[in-house]
């Protein structure tokens, strides 16, 4: 399956994804820029946002708890904004496309 | 910075900074060193998930070995690096082998401190730092297991949260009057003492260990204190120090650490330096400091990365550091020695809280357990050295935002 990463500049990185994996690892696996996913998918650094595009909002579905409450204060919070270590990919989402935002930090 | 970088040490910093020196557009040979035989690896999986045996190695690898390969990294493994020659600009390998280089970045990282008391070098005592460390002991964690750690910081928490969980009979033993007495004020060590003993941990503070005994294997520990604990199984985690053997032996300055500037510059030009192993300074906090988590590890390396690569980059960000115990997320954000005030915000009974470290009305740190929004919102407070009224803080009705809104800053 596809997983699409849009930098802030228009890059885009169309890259081959395994479904079971989060679009954190997927992104780091691949060394997509902007992505930097400190604490390694525990939920608990907040440096793996991304604002998932408006057509795949739907189907990526509403953060939880602890990552809502992280989200709120990541950097150029969207209203699709999820972090990716919490989307975990499936045959459903192939061909998802999330953005990129300016900094983790 | 022209044909060949050698990085010495291939984990969290070494890989980040190679990574980094590729993605800032530097193309020629790039050889990352690291002493263990497996692929580079997450540590902090080593006293959780990968202790409880919830992952395997393969699991925690920091990236795939195919993505090394990719950006033309040629990774020796299980090598260590046993001497730099600041002069010829050499390093020398263990097996006597040298290589040139026109840039070196050492991110050698941390060793752990050992105990030096009689029997410790008996089978059965164990250290937590490798895969290896971990692999010698996870199998034997399981009821009728009695197992002994020395050392109540978050190594030896960690380790006790998951062991207890597995039905071991857990002895933490503290040397110091408070748990975490080095990093966290009173509140917190007396939560989490109690969450521990909650859980079934037998928690002893001010027990310094005096000795060891046992035929080939431990099967007692001594306190000063006169207690005798019998024990199948002792992990130690008493802290790490900065392998700095290397820099010291090559004439680099070190002084608690590599000692770098702002850039991970070291006292030689040709010379970067990242992660557990430096000593740096800290515009936040107006000294040097020696951090010892992944985020330091992380950040910095891309400093130096950009720096390797003639950019203008500072390392200059918040201390974070995080810690899982049982449901408990701790996420801390700065350093609070020298603090004159904590807040508490929120229930310790309901283990969702944060303590809020100020010095001189100003925010410099906050621990913050299951309180992701304490946790994010100080890390931004902190970094803009925001004064904050107390009793607003202490009001969890006030919501974290509003002190972000406000500008952080009282009237």
């Amino acid at each position: 399956m596809k997983v699409n990463y849009i930098q802030p500049d228009g890059t885009r990185h169309e890259i081959e994804a395994e479904p079971g994996n989060t679009v954190m690892e997927t992104a780091v696996d691949n060394d997509v820029p902007g992505i930097v996913a400190e604490c390694g998918g525990g939920c608990s650094c907040a440096t793996c946002h991304v604002q998932v595009t408006p057509e795949w909002y739907a189907r990526v579905g509403q953060p939880e708890d602890i990552e809502q409450d992280m989200l709120e204060f990541v950097v150029d919070r969207k209203d699709t904004s999820r972090l990716g270590c919490q989307i975990e990919l499936t045959p459903e989402l192939d061909g998802l496309t999330v953005n990129v935002p300016e900094s983790q930090y | 910075m022209s044909e060949c970088l050698v990085v010495v040490g291939a984990s969290h910093a070494g890989v980040e900074l190679a990574l980094g020196v590729r993605r800032d557009g530097f193309a020629g040979r790039l050889i990352l060193i690291g002493a263990e035989p497996t692929l580079p690896y997450h540590r902090p999986p080593l006293s959780k998930a990968f202790l409880a045996g919830d992952k395997q190695l393969y699991e925690i690898d920091l990236r795939p070995a195919a993505l090394y390969e990719k950006q033309g990294f040629e990774l020796l493994r299980d090598t260590l690096v046993t001497a730099i020659d600041l002069v010829r600009k050499r390093v020398v390998l263990g097996d006597g082998n040298e290589l040139a280089y026109d840039a070196l970045a050492l991110a050698t990282g941390s060793r752990v401190r050992r105990l030096n008391v009689p029997g410790s070098t008996l089978d059965g005592i164990h250290y937590i730092r490798t895969v290896r460390d971990i692999e010698s002991f996870r199998e034997r964690l399981g009821p009728g297991t009695r197992m002994v750690i020395v050392g109540g910081g978050y190594i030896g928490l960690e380790v006790a949260a998951v062991s207890v969980r597995k039905g071991v009979e857990v002895t933490v033993l503290e040397a110091a009057p408070t748990l975490l007495s080095r990093v966290t004020a009173p509140d917190m060590a007396s939560f989490y003492a109690r969450v521990h003993r909650e859980e079934g941990v037998e928690v002893r503070t001010g027990a310094t260990v005096t000795g060891f005994t046992g035929g080939n294997e431990v099967e007692s520990v001594m306190c000063s204190d006169g207690t005798r604990h019998a024990a199948d199984l002792i992990v130690v985690g008493i802290g790490i120090l900065p392998e700095v053997a290397l820099a010291e032996a090559a004439g680099l300055e070190v002084d608690d650490g590599i000692v770098v500037d702002e850039h991970t510059r070291t006292s030689d030009p040709h010379i970067v330096a990242a992660g557990d192993c430096t000593n740096h300074p800290s515009r936040l906090y107006g000294r040097r400091v020696r951090l010892e988590s992944v985020p330091n590890a992380v950040e910095q390396a891309k400093v130096a990365a950009a720096t390797l690569c003639a950019k203008d980059k500072v390392y200059d960000t918040v201390p974070v550091f995080w810690s899982d115990q049982y449901e408990l997320k701790l996420q801390i954000a700065g350093l609070s020695q020298g603090h004159d005030q904590v807040v508490i915000r929120g229930s310790m009974a309901e283990r969702h809280f944060a303590a809020f470290y100020l010095r001189g009305g100003t925010l410099i740190a906050v621990d913050a357990v299951n309180s992701p929004a304490e946790f994010m919102a100080g890390k931004r407070l902190i970094a803009a050295r925001a004064g904050i009224e107390p009793e607003r803080l202490a009001d969890t009705s006030v919501p974290m935002k509003e002190f972000l809104q406000r500008g952080g800053t009282t009237a």
